[in-house]
């Protein structure tokens, strides 16, 4: 290393003891060369890590990210992670991590379905303690009866933890989203946790064409002294969070300050927008905007949206599609442009609850054009064809009857 | 090359290699400039337990994921997957779209109650008896390579991935940069490669069994009319 300059930061241009470059995020992203890989969801999860200068990892084993996490393990055995443990549960993985960035690291994790509850206390402590940790939960089933297997109900819960909420669709978008993500996460202006979430099984296990950007190349190692809060070391424990927090005090002004500090981690959450927008292209992607049906959806709905549009094309028959690239911030006016001269509103989830639908009608006017479906759940596949057959049905219930069944 | 698609759900049993054949079929298919993407399916790993493995092929882009419901082509990679029930998917040619490809590792036809054969003929099932584990017998010495056999033969049946590419996918699979395997499957990659003392001949005797039953479907005439079996 050796190229440290005053704060102790290893500046642009300098090398890690892997060899590896720390470059500009904007060349890394956009100007390197990218070569094709074919892998595993899990496997694009340890090459991302791998460029992403990750100082700090706690793994937990469950389903469906086990695997990424032990491979993780072995980043850290070869000298890519600065250092790497095992926790004893959820709770405590996301408790050392909280350690971890209190402490000026660049922190890493992953976990699923059952963890991401039982770890759940800490995220909004993440979030108002201004911890940009980055969490890759590969979503499963939550509930009893036991599921292992892909359910996106878990990101509902997550909803208002205060973190920031990326959902990938594909292998390629989890590749770029883990290292895109700790650009937007770290910035001054925001500095939230995010949490870059893919669909278990559907991304995880399923092996795709993936480009990597190249293998010497990293982000640039994190700034701790960029925080809008003090980090924790001798010099500054933070006395104020950790010794005298508000709940001590019950008068107005303690209320007041809490309350605001909550708006404040809202206000943050806006304040991605921008880096968000130039990093990943906008916040949504449209392809057919003029068509009278669309499609809206998240995660891997969205891929299958996509075939659905392609057998509807087959038809004759064009049909729009409004991808959701990241769920906090919610692209409300971009959906309301995106979707203003459809006549309905289709969105397929992989949940029982529908929350992406009540988020959709809580946005745009006239809402009732808004259908909720199709859905599924538990762990069931959601073939192109019952898109295709929920919304022919819909249809015809709307008395457009000239619709028929391919 | 016209637009081609293929579904293809593989069912078979713990400890036959469905999954392997998935990833040489999809990477073999990478390999020759294609697209595919590939999702396993089983539950706790063990010898004899459903496995299923679902694998899309296409010279174009490919977005759909999770597993195959509605497949235009199916391998069933034991009888027992059919006889025994033992599979995800009861009945083993669920969802299987019109004129698509049932190829089943038996030596003689599966005696099927007449409610199947009625519904594979209104489907139109072109259905294919590949004796899998004969052939990896004669030609490898061992039933591992059966897994091999229902690759080539489907190489046949389709057209695509050609056998070029297969041959470099299997080399990738035992002699390239290992991709993440299940505990299972790499204990059995030891087991394989014990018993073929150089891993070049375990590669040469998979590539005889890959193209034996390549040659066997050619010859059964099965790979006319692979057109209709595209999506």
């Amino acid at each position: 290393m050796g190229n440290y300059e005053g704060n102790g930061i290893p500046p642009i241009g300098s090398v890690n003891k892997k060899g590896q470059v720390y470059t500009d995020p904007n060349e890394l992203f956009f100007l390197s060369p990218r070569t094709q890989a074919f892998l595993t969801g899990s496997e694009v999860i340890k090459e991302a890590v791998k460029r992403a200068s990750v100082d700090f990892s706690v793994a937990y084993p469950i389903t469906p990210q086990s695997e990424a996490s032990s491979l993780v393990g072995e980043l850290y055995a070869d000298g890519y992670v600065g250092d790497y443990m095992r926790g004893e549960s959820e709770f405590a993985v996301m408790g050392q991590c909280a350690g971890g960035a209190f402490g000026g690291a660049r922190v890493f994790t992953t976990t699923a379905g059952p963890g991401t509850l039982r770890a759940f206390e800490n995220f909004p402590m993440w979030a108002g303690s201004r911890l940009p940790i980055q969490v890759v939960f590969t979503v499963r089933g939550v509930n009893s009866p036991l599921s292992i297997q892909p359910d996106t109900l878990e990101i509902a819960f997550m909803l208002e933890t205060g973190m920031l909420l990326w959902h990938a669709e594909t292998a390629q978008d989890l590749y770029d989203y883990i290292l895109k993500g700790y650009i937007v996460a770290e910035k001054p202006e925001v500095h939230l946790p995010i949490g870059v979430i893919c669909d278990g099984f559907f991304v995880t296990h399923t092996k795709d064409m993936v480009m990597l950007t190249p293998e010497n190349k990293v982000l640039p190692h994190y700034n701790p002294y960029a925080s809008p809060v003090t980090c924790m070391d001798m010099e500054s424990p933070p006395v104020r969070l950790m010794r005298d927090p508000f709940v001590m005090k019950s008068n107005y002004i303690s209320y007041m300050t809490h309350a605001s500090w909550q708006l404040e981690i809202r206000a943050a959450i806006e304040r991605s927008r921008k880096h968000t927008i130039q990093l990943l292209d906008g916040l949504i992607e449209v392809e057919n905007p003029d068509a009278d049906i669309l499609i809206v959806g998240s995660g891997t709905a969205v891929s299958q949206g996509r075939e659905a549009i392609r057998l509807f094309r087959d038809q004759g028959m064009k049909v729009g599609l409004v991808k959701i690239k990241t769920i906090r911030p919610f692209p409300y006016e971009e959906i309301k442009q995106a979707t203003k001269n459809a006549q309905h509103i289709f969105v397929p989830e992989f949940n029982i609850a529908g929350w992406l639908a009540r988020e959709i009608k809580a946005t745009i006017e006239r809402n009732e054009r808004v259908i909720a479906g199709p859905h599924v759940a538990g762990g069931m596949t959601m073939p192109p064809e019952v898109i295709v057959e929920e919304i022919e049905k819909s249809l015809a219930l709307r008395g457009k009857k000239e619709v028929i069944h391919g | 090359m016209s637009n081609k698609r293929y579904n293809i759900r593989m069912a078979g049993i713990g400890g036959q290699g469905v999954v392997t054949a998935s990833h040489i079929l999809s990477n073999g298919m990478v390999i020759m400039g294609g697209e595919s993407t590939l999702v396993p399916f089983f539950g706790s790993e063990k010898r004899l337990a459903p496995v299923e493995s679902y694998v899309r092929i296409a010279n174009g882009k490919i977005y759909e994921i999770g597993e195959i419901i509605y497949p235009n082509v199916i391998m069933i990679f034991h009888p027992q997957v059919i006889t025994h029930g033992k599979s995800y998917t009861m009945p083993f040619y669920s969802g299987l779209k019109p004129d698509g490809v049932v190829l089943i590792n038996s030596d003689h036809p599966i005696n099927l109650v007449p409610d199947e054969v009625r519904e594979l003929k209104e489907r139109n099932a072109r259905i294919y008896y590949i004796p899998a584990t004969t052939i990896a017998r004669d030609k490898a010495e061992t039933d591992l390579a059966t897994n091999m056999a229902m690759v080539g033969a489907i190489s046949a049946i389709m057209g695509i991935p050609d056998l070029p590419s297969l041959e470099a996918s299997v080399k990738e699979r035992f002699l390239g940069k290992g991709f993440v395997v299940s505990g299972g499957t790499a204990a059995l990659d030891n087991v394989i490669e014990r018993k073929f003392a150089k891993k070049e001949q375990l590669l040469r005797k998979n590539m005889e069994v890959i193209s034996a039953a390549y040659s066997y479907a050619i010859e059964h005439g099965w790979a006319e009319n692979r057109q209709a079996a595209a999506v």
